[in-house]
C-alpha cells in the first residue's frame, strides 16, 4: 500500500496523515478504482498495443509531405476553437449568472441549445446554405447580376475558418456550463469584497471571478477541444486536413491500423499534455471557495447600453448555433414529411434514447467512482490510469471502436475456446457485437464527459468537509453518500446532460460496433446524408436534436435552481 | 425491439444516483441476456457485413428472402468491418462481405479474413478479370470514373483524356473531389500503372495548379459546381449523375452537365479505355452459414438482381445478361480500361503517397 501521494497537493488530494489514512482508508476502495479505470482504459491500451505494430513506418514519409501542413491546421483549429468557445461559453455564463437584462432567464436554457445540435448538422446545414452552389449566393448572385468566382469575393465556407466558427459554435456550451456553475458557487461576499476594495466590474470579472473559475472553465475548453479533434464527420465535411483526417487515410487508404493508431495516440498525447501543463500552471493553488455562505449573488443591474450589449452577445450564439441552423433542417425536413414518419423511424428514436440513457447513467457512476477515487488517493499507476480512461474522447470514434473490439473479441474467443475445451459449450461471441459493446464504447468515448465536471465539482469541495465528515465517524462511502453527493447535484446532473447528449449524437462508433440490423437516428441520418440525401435526413436530424433538446430545457432548469433556493448545503 | 426489453427493467427499479451492488448486477444480466436474445438464431440466415450503402442493398435482400426463405441479417459501416470481423475471429458470424471499391476487396484478402469460393455459377457468370482468381473475390457491378463538363463552357471533344485535365488549357477550371477519396487513388494508381511513377506525378501536379478551388465535397458537389459555374470541369463516378437526374432538387443542376467517358478511341495514344473501380463481394473466412452465404451469391451476380443494381443505381453489371438502365443506354458503350484490378490495388499506396507529396489536398 502506497500512501505517500496523499500529501501531494493536486486536484482535491486529502491532505492527511498517514496514519489517519491508514485507518480511514479501506483497501477495496482503491483496488476498485483501479480495476475500474483498466477495464475503462482498455480500448487505449489495445490502441498502444496496435501502435507498436504498424504495418510499416508511415512517419518518414508524412514528416516529409503533408505533417508539418497537417499539425499547423491543427494547431490552428484548436487555438481558434479554444478562443471561440472561452469568449462565447465564459462571456455569455458571466453575464447570465451576474448581470440583470432583458430575457435573462431565457438565455440561461437557450444557450444551451446549440450543443443539442450535432456539429456535423450544422455543418452540412451552413455548408449547404453559403457554399457557391447554395441560395445564399445564388440569391447574391441573382441580385447583382455576377456571375462568377471572378466577379465577387464571397468568404469561402469550407475552410479553417469555416471550421472553427462552426465547432465554437456547437461546443462554447461545454464551456458556458462549466463556467456558469463554478460563477453561481462562488460565493458572493468574495466578490463584494473586492469591489469595496476598489475594484470597477471588469476587475473584479478579470482579477477575482475569472481566476476562481478558472478549474472549471479550464475543464469546459479542454472538452470543447477534444471534441474539435476527436470529430472527423466535421472537419472533413469542411475539408480541413487535420491530423484526424491524417488518421483515416492511413488507416484506410494505406491499410496501415498500426500508423492510424499512432497519430490518433500522439493527438491524445498532446491534450494530456495540455492538462498536465495547465495542471503544472496551477500547481499549489487551490480553488475551494469559502463553502460557508452560499447566499445567492445578487445580479448588478447595468445601464441601458450595456444591457443592450449584453442581450445581443447572448443572442447571437443561440441565433447562429441553432436557431439558423435548425431553421436549415427544418425546412428540408418540410418537404420529405410523409416520407420520413413511419413506425421504423420510432424504432429507430428509442434505440437512440435507451441507449443514450444507460450510458450517461454508467459514465456518471463509473466517472463519480474514479474522481473520488482520485480524491482519496492516488498512486501514480491509478493516476495514469485514471487519465488514461478519460482520455478517449480525443481519439476519433471509428479508431476508438478498433481499440473496444479488439480486447473484446479476444475475451470472447478465449472464453469460448476454454468453455468448449472443458465443457463442450459453445458461448460464442457474449460481448464483441452486442449492444453491451456499445454501451462499453459510449462510456470510454464519454467518460471524459463526466468525470470532467465531477472532477472539477468535488475540486471545489473543501477537504474541511471530508474531514469533519470522517471525524464524525463516516467512512469514505458514507461521506461520498451524505456529504458530496447532495454538494455535487450540478456537477451530476451536467455530466448525465453531456454523456446523454453526446451519445444521441454519436455515428462513428456506432456505425462499427452496433449489432445487425440495428439503427439509431445518428446511422439512419447518415446513410441518407452520405447518399447526398440530406432532405431525406434532415427529420431524422431534427429528431436528435429535439430529443437531445427536452433534456437539455430539463436539466438546465434543474442545474439553475439558483443557489438561494437550494436547501442550505 | 425485444432485446431492450430486459435492459430496460433495471432502469425502472431505483431512482437513487448511486445503484447499489444488486441494481448493478441486476443491469449486467441484462445486458447480457439482450445480448444473447440478439444474436443470431439457427434458422435459415445468412449475414452480411457491407461496406455499402443499406439504401440500394435492402431490396435485393428484400428479394432473396422472398425467392428463398433465407433471413439476411445485415451491418453496414463505411470502414473498420475488416477489423471488426478480425477481432471477432473464429466466432464471427459474418457470412458475405460487401464492399464498394477495389481496394477494400484487396484489403479483405490481406487481412485474411475471405476464403475462397467456387462455384461453377459464379465463374460462369463473371468475366474473369472481374474476380480474383482463386475466388477469394468476385466483382458485382463496375463503374466508370469520367469527366463531367459544363454543356454551356465545354465544347463536345474539347476534352477527351485523364491525362489532358492537366494541360494549361484548364488553368482554374476544375472542381475535384479530396486526392486521398477512394476513388481518385484509384484512377492515380490506373495511371502510375500505365504511365509509370514520375508521369503520375507530373500529371497530379498539373491537375493541382488547374483546380478552380481547394478539393472539397463528393462527387455531386463537384456537378454542383460546375452547374454554377465555379468551374467548367471535373471527375465523378458515372452513377451519381443519375442519382442527382432522379433528385427534383438536384436535377437542374445533373441536366447542366455532359458525361464524358474519357480516353476512348479518339484519344490517340492514351486509348486506354475509360477507367472503372468495382463493387464487389466476399466470402468471411469462418461463415458460420456457408450455404446460405454462397446462395446470397449466386443471387446477387443473377441476371435478376443484376438488372435492379443497373435500374436502381445505374450501375454497369458484371453478368452480361442483365440489361442495362435506359439512362445508361442513352450515354452509349464506352471502352473501360481493361487493366487487371489487382494492378490497381498494387499501386494504390504509393498513390496516396503521390496525393500527400504533392499536397493535392491543401
Amino acid at each position: 500500500m502506497r500512501l505517500a501521494s496523499i500529501n501531494e497537493p493536486g486536484a482535491g488530494g486529502l491532505p492527511m496523515t498517514r496514519a489517519a489514512a491508514m485507518k480511514l482508508w479501506p483497501d477495496p476502495w482503491r483496488a476498485g478504482a483501479v480495476l475500474v479505470a483498466a477495464i475503462v482504459a482498455m480500448p487505449v491500451i489495445s490502441l498502444l498495443w496496435l501502435a507498436f505494430n504498424p504495418e510499416r513506418n508511415i512517419w518518414p514519409m508524412l514528416a516529409n509531405t503533408m505533417l508539418p501542413q497537417m499539425v499547423l491546421t491543427t494547431l490552428w483549429l484548436i487555438a481558434g476553437v479554444g478562443a471561440g468557445a472561452i469568449l462565447l461559453g465564459v462571456g455569455t455564463a458571466w453575464l447570465v449568472s451576474q448581470r440583470q437584462f432583458p430575457a435573462r432567464g431565457f438565455f440561461e436554457w437557450a444557450l444551451l441549445t446549440p450543443f443539442a445540435m450535432p456539429a456535423y448538422l450544422t455543418a452540412y446545414a451552413y455548408v449547404d446554405f453559403l457554399e457557391f452552389s447554395g441560395p445564399v449566393q445564388i440569391a447574391l448572385r441573382a441580385l447583382t447580376g455576377w456571375d462568377g468566382p471572378a466577379d465577387y469575393r464571397f468568404p469561402e465556407i469550407r475552410s479553417i475558418g469555416g471550421a472553427i466558427l462552426v465547432l465554437s459554435l456547437t461546443l462554447y456550451p461545454y464551456v458556458y456550463l462549466s463556467a456558469r456553475a463554478a460563477f453561481l458557487q462562488q460565493a458572493s461576499g468574495v466578490l463584494e469584497v473586492s469591489r469595496t476594495l476598489g475594484h470597477g466590474p471588469w476587475a473584479v470579472f478579470f482579477r477575482v471571478a475569472l481566476p476562481m473559475a478558472r478549474p472549471a472553465i479550464v475543464v469546459g475548453v479542454i472538452l470543447a477541444l477534444m471534441e474539435a479533434l476527436g470529430d472527423f464527420g466535421t472537419v472533413d465535411y469542411f475539408a480541413v486536413r487535420t491530423l484526424t483526417a491524417g488518421v483515416y487515410d492511413v488507416w484506410l487508404g494505406m491499410g496501415n491500423a498500426g500508423g492510424a493508431a499512432q497519430i490518433a495516440l500522439t493527438l491524445m498525447g498532446f491534450v494530456l499534455l495540455l492538462i498536465t501543463l495547465e495542471r503544472m500552471a496551477r500547481r499549489d493553488r487551490r480553488f475551494h471557495g469559502a463553502a460557508v455562505s452560499h447566499r445567492a449573488t445578487p445580479q448588478t443591474r447595468m445601464s441601458r447600453p450595456w444591457m443592450m450589449a449584453a442581450f445581443l452577445f447572448c443572442l447571437l450564439p443561440v441565433i447562429f448555433g441553432f436557431v439558423i441552423p435548425a431553421g436549415i433542417l427544418t425546412r428540408m425536413a418540410m418537404t420529405r414529411l410523409s416520407l420520413n414518419m413511419d413506425a421504423i423511424f420510432l424504432g429507430y428514436a428509442l434505440n437512440s434514447l435507451m441507449l443514450a440513457s444507460m450510458a450517461s447513467v454508467l459514465a456518471v457512476c463509473i466517472g463519480l467512482f474514479l474522481a473520488y477515487g482520485a480524491r482519496l488517493s492516488a498512486g501514480r499507476g491509478q493516476k495514469i490510469l485514471t487519465r488514461l480512461a478519460s482520455a478517449g474522447y480525443v481519439i476519433p470514434g471509428a479508431v476508438l471502436a478498433l481499440g473496444v473490439m479488439i480486447p473484446f473479441g479476444a475475451f470472447d474467443n478465449a472464453l469460448d475456446a476454454l468453455l468448449k475445451s472443458w465443457f463442450g459449450i459453445s458461448t460464442g461471441l457474449l460481448l464483441s457485437g452486442s449492444l453491451f459493446a456499445l454501451l462499453f464504447a459510449y462510456v470510454v468515448r464519454f467518460l471524459a464527459l463526466s468525470f470532467g465536471p465531477l472532477e472539477s465539482g468535488l475540486t471545489r469541495i473543501t477537504p474541511a468537509m471530508d474531514m469533519a465528515s470522517r471525524s464524525l465517524g463516516q467512512g469514505p462511502g458514507g461521506t461520498l453518500l451524505r456529504v458530496h453527493l447532495p454538494l455535487l447535484r450540478a456537477p451530476i446532473l451536467t455530466a448525465m446532460l453531456l454523456v446523454f447528449v453526446d451519445c444521441m449524437k454519436e455515428l462513428p462508433a456506432t456505425l462499427i460496433l452496433r449489432p445487425f440490423n440495428f439503427d439509431t437516428l445518428a446511422t439512419h441520418v447518415y446513410t441518407y446524408a452520405s447518399l447526398g440525401r440530406l432532405e431525406d435526413s434532415a427529420l431524422a436530424g431534427l429528431s436528435i436534436v429535439a430529443a437531445g433538446l427536452l433534456p437539455v430545457i430539463l436539466l438546465a432548469r434543474a442545474i439553475t435552481g439558483r443557489p438561494a433556493q437550494r436547501p442550505p448545503g | 425491439m425485444p432485446y431492450f426489453i430486459p435492459l430496460f427493467i433495471p432502469l425502472r427499479v431505483r431512482r437513487d444516483p448511486i445503484p447499489k451492488l444488486p441494481v448493478l448486477r441486476r443491469l449486467w444480466i441484462g445486458v447480457f441476456l439482450s445480448a444473447a436474445l440478439s444474436s443470431p438464431l439457427a434458422a435459415a440466415e445468412v449475414n452480411v457485413y457491407s461496406y455499402r450503402q443499406p439504401a440500394l442493398m435492402q431490396p435485393l435482400f428484400d428479394k432473396f428472402t422472398t425467392s428463398t426463405g433465407i433471413i439476411v441479417n445485415s451491418l453496414f459501416a463505411e470502414k473498420g468491418l475488416a477489423e471488426r470481423i478480425k477481432a471477432e475471429g473464429v466466432n464471427s458470424p459474418a457470412d458475405v462481405i460487401l464492399a464498394t471499391d477495389i481496394a477494400r476487396l484487396t484489403e479483405l484478402v490481406e487481412a485474411d479474413v475471405t476464403q475462397p469460393v467456387n462455384s461453377a455459377l459464379l465463374e460462369k457468370i463473371i468475366p474473369a478479370n472481374l474476380r480474383a482468381p482463386d475466388g477469394r473475390w468476385f466483382a458485382l457491378t463496375q463503374r466508370a470514373r469520367v469527366v463531367y463538363a459544363s454543356k454551356a463552357r465545354v465544347k463536345p471533344g474539347e476534352i477527351i483524356s485523364y491525362e489532358a485535365l492537366a494541360e494549361p488549357q484548364w488553368k482554374g477550371r476544375i472542381c475535384s473531389r479530396s486526392g486521398a477519396s477512394d476513388y481518385n487513388v484509384a484512377l492515380l494508381a490506373a495511371h502510375i500503372a500505365h504511365h509509370g511513377e514520375a508521369s503520375a506525378i507530373a500529371w497530379l501536379k498539373g491537375l493541382r495548379a488547374n483546380l478552380a478551388r481547394k478539393p472539397q465535397g463528393d462527387d455531386r458537389a463537384q456537378i454542383r459546381a460546375v452547374a454554377q459555374g465555379e468551374c467548367d470541369i471535373a471527375l465523378g463516378n458515372s452513377y451519381y449523375l443519375a442519382v442527382m437526374l432522379a433528385d427534383p432538387a438536384q436535377r437542374e443542376a445533373a441536366q447542366a452537365v455532359n458525361i464524358i467517358f474519357p480516353n476512348q478511341e479518339d484519344a490517340g495514344k492514351n486509348n486506354w479505355g475509360a477507367h472503372v473501380n468495382i463493387s464487389g463481394m466476399a466470402m468471411a473466412r469462418h461463415a458460420p452459414n456457408r450455404d446460405a452465404a454462397l446462395k446470397l451469391m449466386e443471387f446477387l451476380s443473377g441476371r435478376e438482381a443484376q438488372q435492379i443494381y443497373a435500374e436502381i443505381n445505374n450501375e454497369y453489371p458484371v453478368n452480361p445478361d442483365a440489361h442495362w438502365s435506359e439512362l445508361m443506354l442513352s450515354w452509349g458503350k464506352f471502352k473501360a480500361d481493361d487493366l487487371p484490378l489487382v494492378e490497381i490495388a498494387r499501386h494504390r499506396v504509393r498513390a496516396l503517397e503521390i496525393v500527400y507529396e504533392t499536397g493535392f489536398d491543401q
